[in-house]
């Protein structure tokens, strides 16, 4: 059965050449979804990250002839500040959620490379800053998290 | 009144769809021709009251009837005549209509095609398309009914989701619908076959042309999202790797699998388990691709909706893959194919390759879209794969699929020689060389553009070599060389359809490689007056105007486009609906062969003095649209009545 050998032998190549693809693939482009709190807690510079919460209202600075941007994102208990150099995407804005990817930097900062602005019908922004409406916000965003 | 009326339509054909179901059951069972018969009529009732409920919300969203919730939520008086159409099916509830619409015409299609000519399966068929018709408008009676009343009736409506007013919504969703849909057709053949016990090829035969019209769908919805996605969200890109994509795109690599393999079982009466295993996997992504989209399980641009009804849909897959895959097992006995594999280098390795590669990449593309999911539920964090990790894992594969695309259709069957290789595969693979060697001296130093460009000059040289020895074989025939031309696709409509389709994706993976490779893009902000530059072209930021427009407010921004001459001038914008919290950007672009100029305005000051704008040149863009072109050309030549079996 010289030649079902080579089929099998084949097919375990491939096999592991994928599993070996999936995994590589895996843990090279893997990143956590964490809250400011999260970050806060144990933030390692230079690890790429996915952060989600709402930006804060008076936090937001936008200087469009620098392209710099720069908020606060809280999640109710800790608070992270950000820089991003870009236009702010649509749906973006005070009082509203975020995710963002970044990662963290030595300088005390979170730099976000992408913003995306999340906006769910169902949530409504926490104005009386309640525990609770800042669960439900960082339960709609990790649900937005891909 | 309109709700209730829709409502109640709705009930009787889920009634019909499941009394229709069990009969044309029983009536295989027991050989009672009445009860099959019965059976049709009651498909016909269901179509004409799917088709009676669609025309209904079609009036109610044309004539405001904001009395159902439906239209209530997904259109206002703003909303223009073209868009109150396909506000229809711009949500779920719409959608699911659509979805039970097609699924009733292919039944009659069915029905009208196969009653006489397929006489074993056909019941068993007929019986499966109705009860997955029953389970639509099951979900469409209780899940998310579309007729729903609206207590108070309110003045004006929310609107349509602003990123759904455009052309691209009326023949993307459609085209996307009918191709997984379409699935269902091989699938009830599938089943057919499995509880009859005929799983030979009658099946196959029956189902081939469906397959095609089912891909062909397909292909055409994945080509709209991606031009939509590019035109419409202002990314400046066409496939994000986003669930919804991916959802789309499982079940075009397991009917792609599919498609091959059925040629292999056609010729070698080989794969038989193999080909009612992947029709099964196909019609269940199709299912898991709307629970994914559907659920709110993972939300994302196009998932604007967040139902009850994952679980409905998740106990329905399960069923589903449960039936099939426990008449497989009582078929076992059955599945030993006659055919074995003689050679490794045989055309049927090939296939066997690319298939074991489809079904590697749908599988890849499932992994990466449900980890998060999977990683949260094990391990209780969120972690997220993107598009790195898509990229880096199927670029292999699909470059590797490319590759055989040339080999397959040419190498032998069972053993190929060494002077059948040297035969077909000469000159395709000096030319590839050549290609490769020229890329390089003109300058092209990505190594995976290298490659792309060697492994598609060699394809396109095998299809080329293979049509000019069948061309010239005619002409030693005495005919001349159009008539020999248009003979041979014609009359081997399948195998040169499929060679159209393959030159398709060749075209479409050179310019997925070069917008990769050589696009570029920058940002920046300008005052009036002002130029930004990029790859030659200068942008000129000449003011703002605003316009009221039925629905929305428009702010736009005039930019004119030179590069030594002035070709014109480009007019992004940003518009606001009352509905939304804030703007959607619109996008300008102007297309070309080589390159787009894609300008997405951003932020603007108020007086109109000054603009942040995204600026983009993307290159060989075009390319994927002309390839898609060609692709869904070369479907629809394989679509075509067989004249002649090919030898």
């Amino acid at each position: 059965m010289n030649r079902r050998r080579k089929f099998v032998i084949g097919g375990v190549v491939i096999a592991a050449a994928l599993s070996y693809m999936i995994y590589a693939g895996v843990t090279q482009s893997a990143v956590y979804f964490v809250t400011p709190a999260e970050l806060q807690a144990a933030p390692v510079p230079g690890k790429a990250y996915r952060l989600g919460g709402m930006v804060v209202p008076g936090s937001l600075k936008w200087e469009p002839r620098s392209l710099d941007l720069s908020f606060t994102l809280s999640d109710g208990t800790a608070t992270v500040p950000v820089r991003h150099k870009g236009t702010p995407p649509d749906l973006f804005g005070e009082g509203r959620g975020a995710v963002l990817e970044g990662s963290w930097t030595a300088d005390g900062y979170f730099k976000a490379t992408l913003i995306m602005a999340k906006h769910s019908e169902e949530y409504k922004a926490p104005h009386d800053g309640s525990q609770a409406g800042y669960r439900e916000l960082i339960k709609t965003l990790r649900g937005e998290g891909r | 009144m309109t709700a209730d009326l829709g409502y109640g339509m709705t009930l009787v054909a889920l009634g019909l769809a499941l009394y229709g179901g069990v009969a044309a059951g029983v009536g295989a069972r027991t050989g009672r021709l009445a009860l099959v018969e019965s059976a049709q009529h009651a498909a016909l009732a269901v179509f004409v009251l799917v088709t009676s409920c669609f025309a209904l919300l079609t009036y109610a969203f044309l004539t405001f009837d904001f009395s159902v919730r439906y239209v209530a939520t997904n259109t206002n008086l703003g909303t223009p005549f073209y868009y109150r159409i396909t506000a229809v099916w711009g949500a779920l509830e719409g959608s699911i209509i659509l979805w039970s619409w097609m699924l009733a015409l292919y039944t009659i299609i069915l029905i009208v095609r196969h009653r006489v000519g397929a006489r074993e399966l056909y019941p068993w068929a007929l019986a499966t398309m109705l009860g997955i018709l029953a389970f639509f408008l099951l979900v469409m009676t209780f899940a998310a009914p579309p007729f729903q009343r609206q207590v108070p009736v309110p003045a004006d409506g929310r609107g349509l989701n602003p990123l759904l007013e455009d052309t691209g919504m009326i023949t993307h969703p459609v085209a996307l619908y009918l191709g997984f849909t379409g699935f269902t057709v091989p699938f009830a053949f599938a089943m057919a076959a499995l509880i009859t016990g005929r799983i030979g090829d009658t099946w196959l035969a029956l189902t081939r042309r469906w397959t095609i019209v089912a891909w062909y769908f397909l292909s055409l919805g994945l080509l709209i999202g991606g031009w939509w996605s590019y035109h419409v969200l202002g990314w400046g890109g066409y496939w994000a790797w986003d669930p919804v994509e991916n959802a789309a795109f499982m079940p075009w690599l397991t009917g792609t699998a599919f498609l091959h393999s059925v040629m292999i079982q056609e010729r070698r009466r080989m794969l038989r388990l193999w080909n009612i295993s992947l029709v099964i996997l196909t019609f269940g992504l199709t299912l898991f691709g709307t629970f994914l989209t559907r659920s709110g399980v993972i939300a994302s641009v196009h998932a604007f909706t967040q139902g009850s009804i994952g679980i409905l849909f998740l106990s329905f897959l399960a069923l589903v893959l449960l039936t099939a895959l426990g008449l497989v097992a009582w078929r076992w006995e059955a599945f030993r194919s006659e055919g074995e594999l003689d050679s490794v280098v045989s055309r049927e390795s090939a296939f066997l390759l690319n298939n074991v590669l489809l079904v590697a990449a749908a599988f890849t593309v499932f992994f990466g879209t449900v980890f998060p999911l999977l990683s949260e539920a094990v391990r209780g964090v969120k972690v997220s794969v993107g598009a790195p990790f898509f990229n880096q894992v199927n670029v292999p594969l699909f470059l590797s699929l490319v590759f055989l695309m040339g080999v397959g259709p040419l190498i032998a069957w069972r053993r190929a020689s060494l002077d059948n290789l040297k035969r077909n595969f000469l000159w395709p693979v000096a030319l590839g060389i050549v290609a490769a060697a020229t890329a390089f001296v003109l300058g092209v130093r990505s190594s995976l553009a290298v490659l792309t460009f060697a492994t598609t000059v060699f394809v396109a040289v095998t299809i080329g070599v293979d049509f000019t020895r069948a061309t010239r074989a005619r002409l030693r025939l005495g005919e001349s060389i159009l008539p020999a031309m248009g003979g041979l696709l014609l009359r081997h409509n399948r195998r040169y359809g499929g060679f159209i389709v393959h030159l398709g994706i060749l075209v479409i993976a050179l310019g997925v490689m070069g917008s990769h490779a050589w696009s570029v893009q920058t940002e920046t902000t300008l005052h009036r007056g002002e130029t930004a530059e990029l790859a030659g072209y200068r942008f000129r930021f000449d003011g703002l105007t605003a316009v009221e427009e039925s629905n929305h407010f428009k702010v736009t921004g005039a930019f004119t486009v030179s590069n030594g001459t002035v070709l014109g001038v480009l007019r992004p914008a940003k518009k606001f609906y009352p509905q939304e919290q804030a703007p959607i950007a619109y996008v300008d672009y102007r297309l070309g062969l080589r390159e787009d100029l894609y300008l997405v305005l951003g932020d603007f000051a108020r007086d109109g003095s000054q603009a942040t704008i995204k600026l983009q040149v993307n290159r060989l863009v075009s390319w994927i649209w002309i390839g898609g072109m060609v692709l869904t050309l070369g479907a629809l030549l394989a679509i075509l009545p067989e004249r002649h079996r090919s030898a």
